[in-house]
């Protein structure tokens, strides 16, 4: 019996601890000195920030934490922190078609109070940024985010084979032209077949590689490159969100037919789901001679030692019959509204909208949207990419950015996967399939849905 | 008498010498909790726990698929819908593919399982060189994580660098690069099971092999003193009496892969198009990616529902089969 007396105390005993360890133990943080929790994807810009980031500690005296998840689960991780109120995150740089919903649904800290305070202008960014990364409803002055990386779709080419006499002198015996970066989607397309299958080095290489990912953004964001191009847009501009006719006009369709050409044509064996890093690992392999890829991933490309400097060329997305435009990518930087620091996270958003902090942010690794930095007459020649960059961030167009983005994703994704990878349907079908999703996701919505 | 009881002796003498309502008395006064408190209070974190995370998501859950919530757009309002959800699902064509999918995927690997667990337990069965070698060579995929088999098995199957399409090339002829196991309608719901397969074979040899194991010797004996052949002797005893316990394996596995989730999103992530989208992932996307809330919680009940409805009637099935 005194064992089990024993036994009863100890188990009062620990559950006592226990109670006392989960009331007090939580100090110990709160007494630590401020800190910031900056949440983003895990690449290239993310480890340039985290150097960017030191200035401001030493300046500041805030430390700074990140929580930086691979692209895959980016939008998963992050989106279901903001819905469920967390605390994870004091800053994110959350993706631009996030912004809808991250201002409908208070996630994020409205910045037009603190941008007046502190004499912050939109104006001093790139449009394309401000109206992408910042403002809901979009072209208005209601801010959320302030452009932190500025981003677009473009494309790398192996300049090292281009300038071989005898790969120029086969292209011009075959297509009467030189061979040089493409300016449209028919000479991309040209040189992609050019060189699928051929030796080069004893290596078989292939022509082009494209976005094809199935479960999160990839085929969408690839296929629109083409399909803007072709004269796709997803809705009317005078009607919001009378689609019928526009997302499935004859010439999206023949976009969408184009795209599944040049994959069925020109890509390598297997890329049957594949998004931004088997890309970066095709054209690192030296596999493909073009690569459909972000900006954002070019600064690393060009470092790279087998593939980069002399040996790698940069173009802007190329035009198509009915015009000129790029998918554009990126972020803003944000405060979450659930955050119990939100004055630090101003004073951090304050700091890196500083014209000091671009210009070094976009020598390290990121990409400023700053004009300042931009459109310094010394930017072209700042990078080998900078030209590329900066047309392209004139042309850019991008997904849609309303509440329900996430939803209008994944019903493109399910309809252009169908059709380009898996052979199903026709491109009017899969695109008038698409029109029917989307209707029935903003009638959902309570959005009013025009068919004509 | 052995030590153990010399020890114990003298305090079952103490306690002999106090009178049976003293003693319950006794436990009562210990710092005023009777038996059956400490008893509650052992069991209370293990019921409140189940009440946290089972009974009350599930409620919760039911409550929900009544409802229109989006969570992506939580800033409108909440509205009853009644049976909506439901009815939407139930005319929804593409749940019905993937319903189709989803029972084709179970099926075929199932019934692979099944053939594939069963031989191999047949042969560990028997002792020869090496026995508990290979018994652990072949079990060692169903202890690996589902995620690790699907990364690796994604890069086995790359057709440029993979070396399982080396190894067709070898003996078709087929050049390596030219099919992909994941990317062609054709092929990827036969690489899902045969992926699944792999994993999950030795599974179902383990149990197969713990029936194989319960057949008494001396049946087999009877038999062959009836001079009855090998091939006699696996139809009229091996395999009747194994049967329950392939019947539980095909429960098993069955329930496991009309969940199957993780292992399936890794090798196609559904594709190519919506080729391999199993039911499961359709609902991981209709919570998660698009945040349908409610409509995702009437689709977790039809399933819940279907799953457990099958297994209720294989389970009688399997009941009826052991009485025989």
């Amino acid at each position: 019996m005194r064992t089990f007396n024993r036994l009863k105390s100890s188990v009062a005993t620990t559950v006592l601890g226990a109670a006392l360890l989960g009331i007090f133990g939580g100090g110990e943080a709160a007494a630590q000195g401020k800190q910031l929790t900056l949440c983003w994807a895990a690449w290239d810009p993310a480890n340039a920030l985290v150097e960017l980031g030191k200035d401001f500690t030493k300046q500041s005296g805030i430390e700074m934490k990140y929580e930086f998840v691979p692209w895959t689960s980016y939008a998963d991780r992050f989106l279901n922190e903001l819905n469920s109120h967390g605390k994870l995150c004091d800053l994110i740089i959350g993706d631009s078609q996030w912004i809808g919903g991250a201002a409908e649904n208070k996630w994020y800290v409205k910045l037009n109070e603190f941008f007046d305070k502190e004499h912050i202008s939109m104006d001093d960014f790139v449009p394309a940024t401000v109206v992408g990364y910042s403002q809901w409803p979009k072209n208005s002055a209601n801010y959320w985010a302030l452009p932190a990386m500025a981003d677009a779709v473009g494309w790398t080419y192996r300049k090292d084979w281009f300038s071989r006499p005898d790969i120029q002198s086969a292209f011009k015996a075959k297509y009467g032209r030189d061979l040089a970066p493409p300016k449209t989607y028919d000479e991309l397309k040209q040189i992609a077949e050019f060189f699928q299958g051929r030796e080069i080095d004893g290596k078989k290489v292939y022509g082009a590689y494209i976005f094809t990912e199935r479960g999160s953004e990839g085929i969408t964001m690839g296929v629109t490159n083409v399909l803007y191009n072709y004269g796709f847009s997803y809705d009317n501009p005078k009607k919001p969100y009378q689609m019928q006719g526009i997302v499935n006009s004859a010439d999206a369709a023949k976009g969408l037919e184009f795209y599944k050409e040049l994959y069925k044509c020109c890509t390598a064996p297997g890329m049957t789901n594949a998004y931004m890093q088997e890309g970066l690992d095709a054209f690192k392999s030296g596999q493909v001679a073009m690569q459909m890829n972000w900006f954002a991933f070019f600064p690393g490309l060009y470092k790279d030692p087998n593939v980069g400097g002399d040996k790698i060329g940069f173009f802007v997305n190329p035009a198509g019959p009915k015009g000129h435009f790029t998918q554009l990518g990126g972020q803003g930087i944000s405060v979450v509204a659930t955050s119990d620091r939100k004055d630090d996270a101003l004073a951090y958003i304050k700091w890196f909208a500083q014209p000091a902090v671009q210009q070094k942010w976009w020598q390290i690794g990121g990409y400023s949207a700053l004009k300042a930095v931009v459109d310094a007459p010394d930017f072209p020649k700042s990078a080998a990419f900078a030209p590329q960059f900066l047309e392209s961030m004139g042309i850019v167009k991008d997904f849609w950015a309303e509440p329900s983005y996430a939803q209008l994703l994944l019903d493109m994704q399910k309809r252009v996967h169908d059709y380009v990878v898996a052979d199903k349907g026709t491109a009017q079908q899969a695109l008038d399939l698409l029109v029917k999703d989307w209707t029935k996701v903003f009638k959902e919505q309570g959005k009013e849905v025009a068919s004509r | 008498m052995d030590k153990m009881t010399t020890i114990l002796q003298p305090d079952h003498a103490t306690i002999a010498g106090v009178s049976e309502p003293a003693k319950s008395r006794a436990a009562r006064r210990v710092h005023g909790l009777s038996d059956r408190t400490i008893a509650w209070l052992f069991v209370a974190p293990t019921i409140a726990l189940l009440l946290a995370i089972n009974i009350f998501p599930l409620v919760w859950m039911i409550r929900l698929s009544f409802t229109s919530l989006n969570l992506s757009m939580s800033y409108l309002p909440l509205r009853f819908v009644g049976l909506d959800n439901f009815s939407d699902i139930l005319n929804d064509e593409d749940i019905w593919f993937r319903l189709q999918t989803t029972a084709q995927f179970v099926i075929c690997s199932v019934a692979l399982q099944v053939v594939v667990g069963f031989g191999l337990a047949l042969l560990i069965n028997r002792q020869f060189r090496g026995h508990s070698f290979w018994t652990t060579i072949i079990l060692l995929p169903m202890m690996l994580s589902p995620a690790v088999v699907g990364n690796f098995w994604t890069l086995l199957l790359q057709p440029q660098i993979g070396p399982f399409n080396y190894l067709i090339s070898l003996f078709t002829g087929v050049p390596p690069s030219s099919f992909s196991m994941t990317g062609q309608v054709a092929l990827a719901p036969w690489t899902i099971v045969l992926v699944d397969t792999w994993m999950w074979a030795p599974y179902v040899m383990l149990i197969c092999l713990a029936g194989l194991r319960s057949i008494p010797d001396y049946i087999y004996e009877a038999a062959e003193v009836d001079r009855a052949s090998a091939w006699r002797q696996f139809w009229s005893i091996t395999l009747p009496m194994t049967v329950p316990f392939l019947m539980l394996a095909v429960l098993f596995r069955a329930i496991e892969n009309f969940k199957m989730f993780d292992m399936v999103n890794l090798l196609t992530s559904g594709g190519p198009g919506s080729t391999t989208e199993l039911v499961s992932i359709t609902l991981k996307r209709a919570a998660f990616e698009k945040w349908r809330t409610g409509y995702s919680s009437a689709l977790a009940i039809i399933l819940f529902v279907t799953v457990f409805g099958a297994a209720n009637i294989y389970v009688k099935a399997l009941n009826k089969v052991k009485q025989r």
